[in-house]
């Protein structure tokens, strides 16, 4: 928390304002314990709001800024307002019109905008919950618009929505703060000058513009839970971070998707401690211990998907956290209703075909009727094709001929499937390895998430 | 803010098509245009003659050259354009999605810049005043 009066006081530094707001002097007491927890509960919040008002990204940001430097010049002396959120929007209003006008005395294009804002109706009383959480789903759905690049809507997401400094996002995604801050000064160049808007899209464009959402949470979520070891500590809070944005979209905007995809990163995320054995390795979903499963988060996902599954369509979120939730209940990997979970994947091939959410089922179906039956059809699948040079495929083949006895086919299908596995661990590893010797390696996201995992 | 949208596709399946599609096509986009005229989005539309028509002229220190063929060889070319009026980026998708070409190829969406004309030629104008009064260096 004193992240916020550092670097309040590092910009203050040398103004004006700064001098006078007594940097020298202890900024403590009542004033500053209110000052945090609004900053704490209300910064995003208050950022999101004048985002739309001065309609500029930075612009906003200095504002703010420059209100919370105004609240430790003001608050130790003139007290704590009584709404202390609406204060600091009605005073970055005013700093931001401070600034627009001393730019404007050089780009008269920037009059219009200052009339504009001084002349809008401004009642910092009107600023209730509903108001400014409309402005926190705006600045969501503007950050991950699609016509941004996908790591641009992430870093962009986290920065903005989340409040992380951009150091942070880059130990998260293992790269490095002067590539995520590239990312976002390009998306914020690429909002200003194409004018993406700054709004909760209309209804019938809602589907494809959540899609782009959910998909920017659910990416941030599985970069979180797909690291298994080392840096794993800030890795689980990357993904505890995906699953508060998901609450606060469900919150905003209740779509099936939307509760299908938090019931997802719930059920998910509470195999954490037992999909990692003591010694860094990835333990299989058969191979966990269950009894370290945390039944708090499965219970949560599993009311969830109820809710989801009560919509009248049910999406492909929904029904991957539905065949998660069916792993949950079983007591063992033996107990696992492979029946439920067969008639799942069926749905989902019907709602989302894809030769991955085919291979899935091949192997429910192994489970429930024979390694012989899902065998013929992952030969059926490969013949196609289309997962020849899926890793996964080959080593599910290799599983299924062990299984059988087929020793020599399991040994070939397991070999094709060393030579085509990606060495993202080895990778990350590697990374891992330069990056304490102080050598940054840019690591591009990877969009590919599995399915039903 | 105007936009303008590039009307791209490959020239090969834009010539596959059969006499009737290309000019139910023609025909679409010209209703298309009177929609946009209609809506108070037409500022102007065209499309081209084909790539093979193209010409690149270029000056590198002064000096003229001329080559036939487009700015860049790409297997998607430009076949036309519209410049439109819209009221952010979400409105021009929208208005490109439907753009009837849009389903032989794509569209490639570029916010247009105003230039203050008059604000530009004054600062110039003035620059220019500066400088001329200022003492000139020897030659």
């Amino acid at each position: 928390m004193d992240r916020i009066f550092h670097e309040v006081r590092v910009k203050a530094a040398g103004t004006e304002i700064g001098h006078r707001a007594g940097m020298s002097q202890e900024f403590s007491g009542p004033a500053r314990e209110a000052l945090e927890a609004v900053y704490r509960d209300e910064s995003r919040r208050v950022l999101a709001t004048l985002i739309r008002l001065v309609g500029d990204f930075d612009l906003a940001e200095e504002a703010l800024h420059e209100a919370i430097m105004a609240a430790m010049e003001h608050w130790p002396s003139e007290g704590v307002p009584s709404n202390p959120r609406a204060w600091l929007i009605s005073t970055g209003r005013f700093k931001a019109i401070d600034r627009i006008r001393r730019r404007a005395r050089f780009d008269t294009a920037l009059d219009d905008v200052v009339e504009k804002l001084e002349g809008e109706e401004f009642d910092p009383t009107q600023w209730d919950d509903e108001h400014l959480e409309d402005d926190r789903l705006r600045l969501i759905f503007t950050c991950c618009h699609p016509a941004l690049p996908q790591d641009a809507q992430v870093a962009l997401t986290l920065r903005e929505v989340c409040g992380l400094t951009t150091e942070e996002i880059a130990r998260a995604f293992l790269t490095s703060a002067p590539t995520i801050a590239k990312r976002i000064v390009r998306a914020k160049s690429k909002i200003r000058d194409a004018h993406i808007p700054y709004e909760v899209p209309p209804r019938k464009d809602l589907p494809e513009r959540l899609d782009s959402v959910l998909q920017v949470i659910y990416l941030i979520f599985t970069e979180g839970y797909a690291a298994s070891s080392g840096s794993s500590l800030t890795r689980a809070d990357i993904s505890e971070e995906a699953i508060r944005l998901g609450r606060l979209v469900m919150n905003l905007l209740s779509e099936s998707e939307v509760i299908g995809l938090l019931a997802l990163m719930l059920l998910q995320e509470s195999r954490r401690s037992a999909r990692t054995s003591s010694e860094g390795e990835v333990v299989l979903l058969e191979e966990q211990d269950r009894a370290l499963w945390n039944r708090a988060l499965i219970d949560e996902g599993k009311t969830l998907v109820e809710r989801a599954f009560a919509a009248r369509e049910i999406g492909s979120y929904a029904l991957q956290a539905a065949i998660a939730a069916v792993h949950s209940d079983a007591r063992t990997a033996a107990e696992t209703d492979w029946t439920e979970i067969v008639g799942l994947y069926d749905v989902l091939l019907n709602a989302n075909p894809s030769p991955v959410v085919e291979l899935n089922r091949a192997v429910a179906v192994a489970m429930r009727d024979g390694p012989e039956k899902g065998l013929a059809l992952i030969e059926a699948i490969l013949k196609r094709g289309e997962l020849e040079d899926y890793y996964l495929a080959h080593s599910a083949r290799a599983d299924l001929c062990k299984r059988l006895g087929r020793t020599d086919e399991a040994i070939a299908s397991y070999q094709r499937a060393m030579s085509l596995a990606r060495p993202t661990p080895a990778r990350r590893f590697l990374a891992r390895r330069l990056g304490e010797l102080g050598v940054v390696v840019d690591m591009p996201l990877d969009g590919e998430a599995g399915v039903g995992a | 803010m105007k936009y303008l949208l590039m009307v791209f596709y490959a020239e090969k399946n834009r010539n596959a098509l059969s006499e009737q599609e290309s000019q139910k096509l023609m025909v679409e986009a010209l209703d298309f245009d009177d929609t946009l005229r209609k809506g108070g989005h037409f500022i102007a539309a065209h499309p081209l003659e084909s790539v093979q028509s193209a010409t690149t002229v270029r000056v590198r220190n002064g000096k003229l050259t001329i080559t036939d063929g487009p700015f860049a060889e790409t297997n998607e070319q430009i076949g036309g354009f519209l410049l439109i009026e819209a009221q952010d980026l979400n409105e021009a998708i929208q208005i490109a999605a439907q753009v009837p070409p849009v389903r032989l190829g794509g569209i490639e969406v570029r916010p247009i810049i105003e230039i203050d004309r008059n604000n530009i030629k004054k600062i110039w104008t003035e620059y220019s005043m500066k400088s001329a009064s200022r003492p000139q260096e020897p030659r």
